[in-house]
């Protein structure tokens, strides 16, 4: 074949090849955040708090403590994980297909020197800070609500690495939205994901009664399949210290079996969204 | 007109070709567009005039052949393409989200052009397309005419080498049309090649120096609008009401002449001099008459046996 022939297939599986210019795609959309930052911020502050109050300090007078703690304690942590599931998530679900197929916004971007690959990259990026943003304020509400609670929310200033944890579990739920993102016909298709996916991971994985009180399968269903119980792990670990024990593991055992799982499914959705993505958008 | 021997390859495609799944959408072209050119795509609606630009910014790979744009490989050298291009799209793309100058300036910063340069490009921009006023509304806010323009604008943000415009006046009316075509001439003149989609034949014979008529994927024809004209139409073509009974004179009188009916209409072509067609219309008084230059349409028509409009 002479240079300038085509692979005969359209571009195979593989590792993107990404540059700084990722950092424009997102920046552009950060651009888009600051400008509407009112409407963006304000509202986001008052569901954790409904939350919160309803769940918390409502709901938990009639709940004796879970393992030792106040069932407010127990909730706050998991309120911060799902900021994270759903800020990435509908970030790169309805806002991303906005973007791409009824402003079409990545047909311009692509026409410039940056690349299919860097602009699906920018928006999980994006996606992430999206996540990282909201678990930020849910993170202050809880911190704050903590200062009128028998026992503080926060028990010590580790607390501060749910921020960090917030990206990269971001960039998890992001890079799965991708994917489905990459797949959708039409922006209803969305319904499924969102009732299929997010709605039962909101319920079962932890985060308004322990995993521990289901049967051992189904711990060991949500520790296999279900990356919000990883998520809800990490900030437990962080905000209170200990983790319930799924599975009758260590809470040190718990962090690293979740770190790893995060991290491992980090990368390979990551990669697979931007690959589903190119093929949707290129061919 | 340019000599084209002499001077530089900027586009060369042999075999290209795109399928959508099974469907063929640009079937085996070849053309080149030389530097400085001004290179017009003719067809109807889905002709795969959009395919082909589509390729040669990389928004699509090809499915097999050769394209090269600047002598760089479009399966290799997107990047590179990339920079030197600029692209005005066919469909409405402008980013909803921002203000007009706005626009440009996200844009601009996807070519890695420095703040206060792209602010000073962006403001000059405004002032040649008349967009001054809007400068700070909303796209929301912008007539369709204007929106062509801010998006022809953005296309000269990385002040590009090579500039693809998607059907640029595609329902603007005269007058914002006109503006468009001035914009085109002005970048000629400074050298800038030009590759131009439309299936308005006016624009195409106006505008470019040389036209490649395209159906079905095909390139039919090729040539500038004159030879164009001059081989398949002629110079002149005479139009009247159709009426069986002028048959037997115009045979007489034309002879060789193609002749066309149109619905209830009749078209004399004719390749003779001007003023063929004034001795008979001083024999015969004829009403609803019409004398005039052969032009791309008669062409088109010609090679396809139907109109532009009507696919
Ligand atoms: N992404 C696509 N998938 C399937 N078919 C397509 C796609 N893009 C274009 N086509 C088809 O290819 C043909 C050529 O389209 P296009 O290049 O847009 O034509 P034009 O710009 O000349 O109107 C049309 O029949 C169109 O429906
Ligand atoms: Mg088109």
């Amino acid at each position: 074949m002479s240079e300038g022939h085509i692979r005969k297939s359209p571009a195979k599986f593989s590792i993107p090849r990404l540059s700084y210019r990722v950092w424009r795609v997102w920046r552009r959309n950060i651009d888009v955040f600051f400008k509407t930052v009112k409407v963006n911020f304000f509202p986001s502050l008052l569901e954790p708090m409904l939350y919160l109050f309803a769940f918390g300090f409502g709901l938990g007078g009639f709940i004796p403590n879970i393992a030792g703690q106040p069932y407010i304690n127990f909730i706050a942590p998991a309120l911060v994980a799902v900021a994270i599931m759903n800020g990435a998530f509908y970030e790169c679900t309805f806002a991303s297909f906005v973007r791409m197929y009824f402003q079409k916004t990545f047909d311009a971007i692509v026409a410039t020197p940056v690349s299919v690959e860097e602009v699906v990259a920018g928006e999980l990026l994006w996606g992430a800070t999206r996540a990282t943003i909201n678990a930020s304020i849910v993170l202050l509400v809880v911190a704050m609500a903590g200062l009128f609670t028998p026992v503080p929310l926060v028990s010590s200033p580790l607390f501060l690495l749910a921020v960090p944890l917030a990206f990269f579990g971001g960039l998890l739920f992001a890079s799965i939205a991708m994917c489905f993102t990459a797949a959708a016909s039409n922006i209803d298709f969305f319904n499924y994901p969102t009732f299929l996916f997010l709605t039962p991971m909101f319920f079962l994985c932890g985060t308004f009664f322990p995993l521990t009180s289901l049967p051992v399968a189904a711990q060991g269903l949500a520790m296999a399949v279900l990356p919000l119980t990883h998520v809800i792990n990490a900030t437990r670990a962080l905000l209170v210290g200990t983790v319930e024990p799924i599975l009758g593991l260590s809470t040190s055992t718990l962090l690293l079996v979740s770190s790893i799982w995060l991290v491992t499914a980090t990368c390979f959705f990551f990669v697979l969204s931007i690959n589903l993505m190119k093929k949707r958008l290129t061919s | 007109m340019m000599d084209m021997s002499s001077s530089e390859v900027l586009i060369e495609a042999s075999g290209l070709t795109k399928k959508f799944g099974e469907f063929v959408a640009v079937d085996h072209i070849d053309f080149e567009v030389h530097r400085g050119e001004c290179v017009g795509f003719l067809g109807p609606n889905g002709a795969g005039k959009t395919t082909t630009v589509r390729m040669m910014y990389c928004f699509l790979m090809p499915t097999s052949g050769v394209l090269k744009v600047a002598g760089l490989s479009v399966n290799t050298s997107c990047r590179e393409i990339k920079a030197l291009v600029g692209v005005a799209q066919q469909e409405d793309n402008l980013d909803p989200d921002f203000s007009v100058i706005k626009n440009l300036t996200v844009y601009a910063r996807y070519f890695d052009i420095p703040k206060a340069e792209a602010l000073k490009r962006a403001e000059e921009l405004l002032r040649f397309f008349q967009l001054e006023e809007k400068r700070d509304v909303s796209i929301m806010a912008l007539s369709t005419g204007m929106k062509r323009r801010l998006i022809f604008a953005r296309a000269l943000l990385n002040k590009p080498q090579i500039l693809l415009l998607d059907e640029p006046t595609t329902g603007l009316d005269p007058q914002a049309r006109h503006l468009v075509w001035d914009e085109v001439r002005l970048l000629k003149k400074q050298q800038v090649t030009v590759i131009l989609t439309t299936h308005y034949m006016d624009e195409a014979q106006i505008l470019c120096d040389r036209i490649l008529i395209v159906d079905q994927g095909k390139i039919i024809e090729q040539g500038t609008p004159a030879d164009l004209i001059k081989k398949h139409v002629g110079t002149e073509v005479l139009e009247m009401d159709y009426d069986q009974k002028l048959m037997p004179l115009l045979k007489e009188a034309f002879g060789e002449a193609r002749m066309e009916r149109l619905g209830e209409r009749i078209q004399i072509f004719t390749d003779q001099p001007h003023g063929v067609f004034e001795g008979f219309l001083n024999e015969h008084k004829l009403q609803n008459v019409s004398i005039r230059n052969a032009n791309i349409e008669d062409v088109f028509l010609k090679l396809t046996g139907r109109g532009l409009r009507e696919t």
